[in-house]
């Protein structure tokens, strides 16, 4: 299996260093052409403004839609953030999932957090029983989701942070940053 | 389930969402929007660029809360702030305000001439700048978050950048042919805590992001940065003092995502305008140069 991530800003070589251990060839991705010859995306962390612009001054948004179509996308974060149909403001968007995302939800860095998930459909897939020890950083939350897609995590208080439809995936938080490769594995199934 | 806030995970995790990017000085709301309109990743807001704390002298200190905080209600993404070496006063209150980053800064002038801010207290992180291994795995000791090389700020000339990035990576280069038994003497030689030189040894790369700065002023300067192997770039007054500082960084933005593609360097460089005026480092007398600020 061959996975791109989206290269343009952001904490794209955490993601392919996770990758790598999960023994899966990781590209970066950072103008349309690279996406030939991929089963599946992350589009990885970062700033969305930066992220956005940088996809349509190099022509990449109609690409990544079409490989969405086809194709497991998964977006943490700011990918998150661009995936997303919806977030109350004007800047570049996939539109690829049916959610509403609000940014900086939790407040500015300070209130940047680490909890623990519990995630009922990646411990049935992994076969494990842990929570997930979950890294927010300016993080978004996903206020909604509609049609296909389905909540897959909430924090405490109810706000969702981990959004699924078909083979596309939204998570507000960063298993990138962990030891915990299991989301990856997740996703690497809805790529399979 | 217990949030924790202000861990070290989060500090060291927004300097790596910021990887790959361009943080950009800004002293207005004005410039501030210019730079995210751009795709920067960030803004520092100062109350000014180095080249004009080069130019006018005097003390320079924290810059006014009222103005950053015009300048954070102007944009979306994360604003930093600087504050003095040692002056942990200053820091207060730019944790305070909410800042998202804190650049303790040898372009303002020095609080402590022995003494950096212990960065571990607060919740707020802190970036630091090195000019060397030894240098920034202190800063990492006290607390520091993200890293980035001093360069020589206000000149618009990248030599110093290179030579500090040059350094720091050709350190962490000699250290990973190191026998282990040699980590001692060599923390010893950098004057930097055993645990991190061992950790960096481990990692093969810093135990947190690293960014040039100080002397960026041209898409290929980012790009050679970004070449010789750090995280991202800081571009201060490289930006709003050139001739078009919205097209100028617009290119730089490009030139970091796509610094290894030639073709696209050459597309980007065309027609910026004038560059920032610069000054030639070598030709600059020693009291005037303020990377040797900081211990």
């Amino acid at each position: 299996m061959k996975i791109g991530v989206l290269a343009i800003q952001g904490d794209f070589a955490e993601h392919i260093v996770m990758l790598k251990r999960l023994n899966v060839e990781a590209v970066e991705v950072r103008l349309p052409e690279h996406l030939k010859g991929l089963d599946g995306l992350i589009i990885p962390g970062g700033e969305s403004t930066t992220i956005g612009k940088l996809a349509t001054d190099y022509g990449l948004m109609e690409p990544l839609r079409q490989f969405g179509q086809r194709h497991a996308i998964w977006g943490t974060c700011a990918g998150a953030i661009f995936m997303s149909k919806d977030i109350s403001r004007a800047q570049p968007l996939l539109s690829l999932m049916d959610i509403k995302v609000e940014r900086n939800a939790f407040g500015r860095q300070v209130d940047s957090f680490e909890a623990d998930l519990d995630v009922p459909e990646l411990k049935q897939v992994t076969g494990t029983k842990d929570a997930f020890h979950a890294v927010f950083i300016r993080a978004p939350i996903i206020e909604s989701v509609h049609g296909d897609a389905k909540i897959l995590a909430s924090v405490a208080d109810g706000r969702i942070v981990a959004a699924q439809q078909g083979h596309l995936l939204a998570t507000s938080f960063h298993p990138e940053l962990t030891n915990d490769a299991r989301f990856h594995e997740y996703f690497l199934s809805l790529a399979d | 389930m217990e949030q924790q806030t202000g861990t070290f995970a989060v500090k060291k995790g927004l300097a790596q969402m910021l990887k790959g990017g361009v943080i950009m000085d800004v002293v207005t709301p004005e410039h501030a929007k210019i730079a995210e309109e751009a795709g920067a990743c960030a803004v520092m807001a100062l109350e000014r660029v180095p080249a004009d704390i080069r130019a006018q002298g005097g003390v320079a200190r924290m810059s006014d809360p009222d103005l950053i905080m015009k300048i954070m209600d102007s944009v979306t993404i994360p604003v930093m702030a600087k504050c003095r070496i040692g002056h942990f006063v200053e820091a207060q209150i730019l944790e305070a305000i909410g800042v998202d980053y804190i650049d303790e800064s040898e372009v303002l002038t020095p609080a402590d001439e022995q003494n950096h801010i212990n960065k571990h207290l607060f919740k707020v992180p802190f970036v630091c700048g090195c000019r060397n291994l030894g240098e920034a795995l202190r800063r990492i000791g006290e607390g520091a978050a993200m890293i980035r090389t001093k360069g020589e700020a206000g000149t618009g000339d990248v030599v110093e950048a290179v030579r500090h990035a040059r350094t720091v990576l050709g350190d962490i280069r000699r250290l990973q042919t190191m026998a282990d038994e040699e980590l001692m003497a060599f923390a010893k030689e950098l004057g930097a805590p055993y645990e991190l030189v061992k950790e960096t040894k481990e990692l093969g790369r810093m135990p947190v992001v690293n960014f040039a700065a100080g002397g960026v002023a041209t898409p290929a300067d980012a790009a050679l940065m970004m070449q010789l192997g750090v995280d991202g770039v800081f571009v201060g007054s490289g930006i709003f003092k050139s001739g078009d500082p919205a097209r100028r960084a617009a290119a730089i933005v490009k030139a970091v995502t796509h610094y290894q593609d030639a073709s696209i360097l050459a597309e980007v460089s065309k027609n910026l305008g004038e560059p920032m005026v610069g000054r030639n480092v070598s030709q600059m007398p020693e009291a005037e140069k303020i990377a040797g600020r900081g211990w």
